[in-house]
């Protein structure tokens, strides 16, 4: 029992949460945003209220990321504390660089690494980590493109004929609907993570009782974290998603989002908590593929699946180095150390970011092939 | 291996997927192309615009079709997401 610490914990996972939401609002509204089909604002704030919505569609019981990969009797508060600090290290650092990675894998990895600090490999659950996390996180996106080539071709192939303004006009109203889906789904994922993440630390604290439910406040403030998350908008990963990948027109956004939102909807019944970041990603790949003349940057694509290969171990690294500086010092002030170092770290990040913001102002600028932050001086002076 | 991958599962998420993440966007694309069907030769819009400006076409039975499919493309997505919302 020690509720200094686990008032520092819970801060913390609403902390994630909402770089979770700021990370992923590219994912539903990236190409809407691309398309002009919503103005940037406009979109973001429909993605807020919708993941806010989601979030309270509380579909199973708070997925509880941890209890499927890692022994719960071996957690602590303060391995919570130090994979949620991995967790939210890696997804500033990805938004800096403006990388679309999943944050439920810097979660999974920030907890892994955390747990494997704290007891030893044998601490987790290895063969849940790759049936759940592992082989899911390779076929994702494979389906989700899948489904965004065939879904594309066939849009192209019906709708030709149909005039330009009909077309244009129609297919953003349907942009606006797919994009809709993926917010909500969003909401009822990943916003589940944190308010799983959460309650294991109420457990673990003795504050509820093991197998207990989210309690409401919980779920209200990780619905309200996310969706102020989502609000911010994650420009600098919009970015890349929108306009890095592929030039999109709005009826293969449309595709994109369709088979992001089946897919994602059709896992988590399945029982797979699966990246919402690496199914989008697949989907606008797939529309690039599924489109005569597009051009896909594979390049770009390249960049992301390497930042999706480091992000379990990077996160993990960072997960079991906080627990090792938490635990070195002891008790509360260890934690506290640590909280203060991320805050420090998530300052200089900010800081250094605003030397070449990413704004609603250029987010649907040119693409001059670098993720926000190659091409320090070409931007600004333009 | 079953123990790795959920084939069944599998399946079902690349089957179910493809019919409602591919199949429903191509039944929006029908209708909007039943939608904006021009007319018979009468009830067309002048010549210079034809192909050009008009959302919403003159043939009423085009018209009532596409109304079916973005109906039936609705639907499907509300007792999509109430089955995933009730089903877990």
């Amino acid at each position: 029992m020690n509720d200094g610490i686990l008032v520092l914990v819970v801060m913390t996972a609403l902390a994630f949460d909402f770089t979770n939401g700021f990370h992923d609002t590219g994912n539903a509204m990236a190409t809407s945003i691309a398309t002009r089909a919503l103005p940037p604002k406009v979109a973001v704030a429909l993605s807020g209220v919708l993941n806010l919505v989601g979030a309270f569609l509380s579909l199973s019981v708070a997925a509880t990321i941890a209890s499927g990969l890692v022994n719960t009797h071996l957690v602590t508060l303060t391995v919570v504390f130090a994979g949620l600090v991995g967790g939210i290290t890696w997804n500033l650092l990805t938004w800096f660089f403006g990388i679309p990675s999943s944050s439920s894998h810097a979660l999974i990895g920030g907890v892994i690494g955390a747990t494997i600090a704290a007891a030893g490999t044998h601490g987790v659950k290895w063969h849940g980590v790759v049936s759940k996390v592992i082989i899911p996180a390779g076929l994702s996106p494979v389906i989700a493109a899948l489904i965004a080539t065939v879904g594309t071709y066939l849009i192209y192939r019906l709708s030709r004929g149909v005039p330009d303004r009909a077309r244009s006009h129609g297919f953003r109203l349907g942009q606006i609907g797919s994009a809709s889906l993926v917010s909500l789904a969003h909401g009822t994922n990943d916003a589940q993570k944190t308010m799983g993440i959460i309650t294991l630390a109420l457990i673990a604290n003795g504050t509820v009782d093991a197998g207990s439910e989210a309690p409401f406040w919980v779920i209200l403030s990780c619905a309200i974290a996310i969706s102020l998350g989502t609000y911010l908008g994650g420009w600098r990963v919009i970015r890349t998603l929108g306009k890095g990948l592929v030039e999109i027109d709005s009826p293969q956004g449309m595709a994109a989002e369709s088979s992001s939102a089946a897919t994602i909807l059709l896992s988590s019944h399945f029982g797979y908590s699966l990246s919402t970041t690496h199914v989008a990603t697949g989907s606008i790949l797939g529309t690039g593929l599924g489109r005569k003349g597009a051009e896909v940057r594979w390049s770009v694509a390249g960049r992301m699946a390497t930042a999706w290969l480091l992000t379990l171990p990077a996160a993990g690294l960072v997960g079991a180095g906080c627990y090792g500086i938490a635990q070195g010092i002891g008790g509360t002030p260890g934690v506290v150390i640590v909280f203060v170092l991320l805050v420090i770290a998530s300052a200089l990040l900010y800081l250094r970011a605003r030397r070449t913001p990413v704004s609603q102002h250029n987010v649907n600028d040119e693409w001059d092939g670098a993720t926000a932050t190659d091409d320090t001086g070409e931007r600004v002076a333009a | 291996m079953d123990s790795w991958i959920d084939l069944d599962a599998l399946w079902k998420i690349v089957g179910i997927g493809l019919l409602a993440g591919a199949g429903l966007p191509a039944l929006f694309a029908v209708g909007l192309r039943a939608v904006s069907l021009p007319g018979r030769a009468g009830g067309a819009p002048a010549a210079g615009e034809a192909g050009g400006d008009r959302v919403i076409g003159t043939n009423p039975l085009g018209i009532a079709a596409g109304a079916a499919c973005f109906a039936a493309v609705l639907a499907a997505i509300g007792w999509g997401i109430y089955s995933v919302v009730a089903g877990t």
